[in-house]
């Protein structure tokens, strides 16, 4: 127990201490984690947009890969991912196997699915005539695609909320393809899984601590925008 | 009839052809809708009336066929079109906003400036009656609030053509009644073209100059109102639009125009060039029945005098349907005032009437 109670005041003074490296950590998670996010959401939405209206053959298929792609273990895309990075891989002349831009990546790769399967089952679930009632208000086929995705917004900050709390939840594709190094690539979870591993139970609850806070917070908000425009 | 070839052709129709699936669901050779007249889309659930309403708002491609607008053909997906015309679906289909940014939705989707938008909606909120809610979230409306602020939405951009598919089908009777009387007002008003579906025959003939009978995707009928009304072409048409007798028989002999044909248990006299011998639907509209408790044969100037037996009396509103058995089956419509005054009941035997001229005669195929 004491180990619990002297990790949460450890977590505490480096909180409140600004610890730099601390510090450091959790804003490059954010960055990663937030830029990673932000691109999901623009293929995703795109992706899962167009896949809800269209009819083609193989379809089925399709929507099949994407709600499997939900629940990509990120073990497996930090494998590819860094063998696609890797200095004679595919995309080894880009050079950024182990950088913040990796994790980036690997972290979009993990989160594009969950967005995508998000976007479509929303705008499925809208009224089949609204795109019809929308093209005979006079719209072009960008403002009926820009109205749908407005109408289903509710639905896709669930999108932003599970994407993003994917990703910066994840470790396995951020060790991986970021090398954990430290004032560099580390990230929040790597860096508390190095912690605990060192036996650093402190600095790993600190860590842990401001991890979820950081996720509680940032779901706070969404969901308080999300209830103020429930449907009643 | 005059007023038809007098009306500028507004929309028209050729050889349509629309397809689900490889099968043919829309069928039609040509139609034209005429300036200011409301055309109101008859038939069963599953007709077309639908398909044939997206197909004629541009929002459906047809396999085969042409659309006209105002003598030019529609072109590129129609889009210049869509913004000349409007459409209310039987759901609201309304935007996750206020009503008042519902409405203007077709002004923003235009790019008219917020200063315009803001000058312009009140105004078309007022004429719907729904003023008092511009701030009101459209999640919050009742059916009938939200179907006017569909219609507001419809009506602003001063369409050259509205389209209502089956607007009111989901709304209560008391509602649908309020709403079907001020659409009827604000068409009139406004001299906008309509095209209107419905299954339900009143609302057509409230509301339309002229009727189209849609059956298993083909126009069955097409006319003036009254025409569609008093004169079906087949038995489909004549069950449809309120012929609730339909008496097969042939013609035992004529004179004059009027004849003489035998149906099951009896004959009636009809208006109409038909020849001895020819097989004939004597189609018959229960509010041209009249009933009374006289013999037969005493003061009435109708040629078609049966004496019968109730059979059965059903309310229906304002009328009860009255079912007589007199030899064929005969249906009368009768208030419930004559109700009372005469004293029907099922099993009193009464005097039936009605002029050889109500009789519409259909030739028929066999």
């Amino acid at each position: 127990m004491d180990l619990i109670v002297e990790g949460i005041k450890k977590a505490f003074f480096l909180i409140f201490t600004l610890d730099a490296e601390v510090l450091g950590i959790t804003l490059l998670s954010l960055k990663v984690s937030g830029l990673a996010t932000l691109i999901s959401l623009v293929i995703g939405i795109s992706a899962g947009t167009a896949v809800a209206l269209s009819r083609f053959p193989g379809r089925q298929f399709v929507v099949s890969l994407i709600n499997t792609g939900m629940g990509l273990p990120p073990v497996v895309v930090g494998l590819f991912v860094t063998i696609f990075l890797w200095r004679n891989g595919p995309l080894g002349f880009l050079e950024i196997l182990y950088t913040p831009t990796a994790i980036i990546l690997a972290q979009a790769v993990i989160a594009t699915p969950i967005v995508t399967g998000i976007t479509l089952a929303a705008i499925q679930h809208l009224p089949a005539n609204l795109r019809l009632q929308i093209l005979a208000l006079g719209a072009t086929r960008l403002q009926m695609l820009w109205l749908l995705v407005k109408e289903a917004r509710l639905p896709l900050l669930a999108a932003v909320m599970a994407g993003f709390g994917g990703v910066i939840s994840e470790v396995g594709a951020s060790i991986m393809v970021g090398g954990n190094i430290k004032g560099y690539s580390r990230v929040l979870t790597t860096a508390t899984v190095m912690e605990t591993g060192r036996g650093n139970f402190d600095i790993a609850i600190a860590l842990s601590v401001i991890l979820m806070l950081l996720a509680f917070c940032i779901n706070a908000i969404l969901t308080h925008i999300q209830q103020r425009e429930r449907p009643r | 009839m005059t007023a038809e070839i007098q009306a500028e052709i507004l929309l028209k129709v050729e050889d349509l052809l629309v397809q689900r699936g490889g099968v043919t669901v829309l069928d039609i050779s040509g139609l034209e809708v005429f300036q200011g007249q409301v055309l109101s889309l008859i038939g069963p659930n599953g007709a077309g009336k639908s398909t044939l309403m997206l197909t004629l708002a541009a929002l459906l491609k047809p396999v085969r066929g042409n659309l006209f607008f105002r003598g030019e053909r529609i072109a590129d997906g129609g889009f210049a079109y869509r913004r000349r015309i409007a459409m209310v679906f039987q759901e609201p289909l309304l935007f996750d906003t206020t009503v008042f940014e519902n409405v203007a939705a077709g002004l923003k989707i235009r790019g008219v400036r917020r200063g315009e938008i803001n000058r312009t909606v009140p105004g078309y909120l007022e004429h719907f009656g729904i003023g008092h809610l511009a701030k009101r979230s459209a999640r919050k409306l009742s059916g009938g609030e939200a179907q006017r602020t569909s219609l507001a939405r419809a009506f602003v951009t001063r369409p050259e053509i509205v389209f209502l598919d089956e607007p009111f089908s989901a709304l209560d009777p008391p509602t649908r009644e309020a709403l079907t009387g001020d659409l009827e007002r604000i068409l009139r008003e406004t001299h906008t073209t309509a095209i209107a579906s419905t299954h339900d025959q009143t609302e057509a003939l409230r509301l339309a100059d002229r009727i189209a009978v849609v059956n298993e995707g083909r126009i069955v009928q097409i006319g003036p109102v009254t025409e569609v009304m008093n004169r079906p072409v087949d038995e489909f048409v004549a069950s449809f639009v309120g012929v609730e007798t339909v008496l097969p028989g042939r013609v035992l002999r004529t004179s004059d125009g009027v004849f003489v044909a035998a149906v099951e248990g009896g004959e009636i006299q009809a208006v109409g060039h038909v020849r001895t011998g020819e097989g004939v639907l004597c189609c018959i509209r229960p509010e041209h029945v009249t009933l009374s408790t006289n013999t037969p044969f005493s003061e009435s100037s109708a040629r078609n005098v049966f004496s019968g037996t109730i059979r059965k009396i059903t309310p229906l509103g304002l009328f009860h349907r009255v079912h007589l058995n007199c030899g064929f089956d005969l249906v009368s419509y009768v208030t419930r005032q004559s109700l009372e005054d005469l004293a029907l009941a099922e099993g009193k035997v009464v005097t039936a009437s009605f002029k050889a001229t109500a009789v519409h005669v259909i030739p028929r195929r066999d």
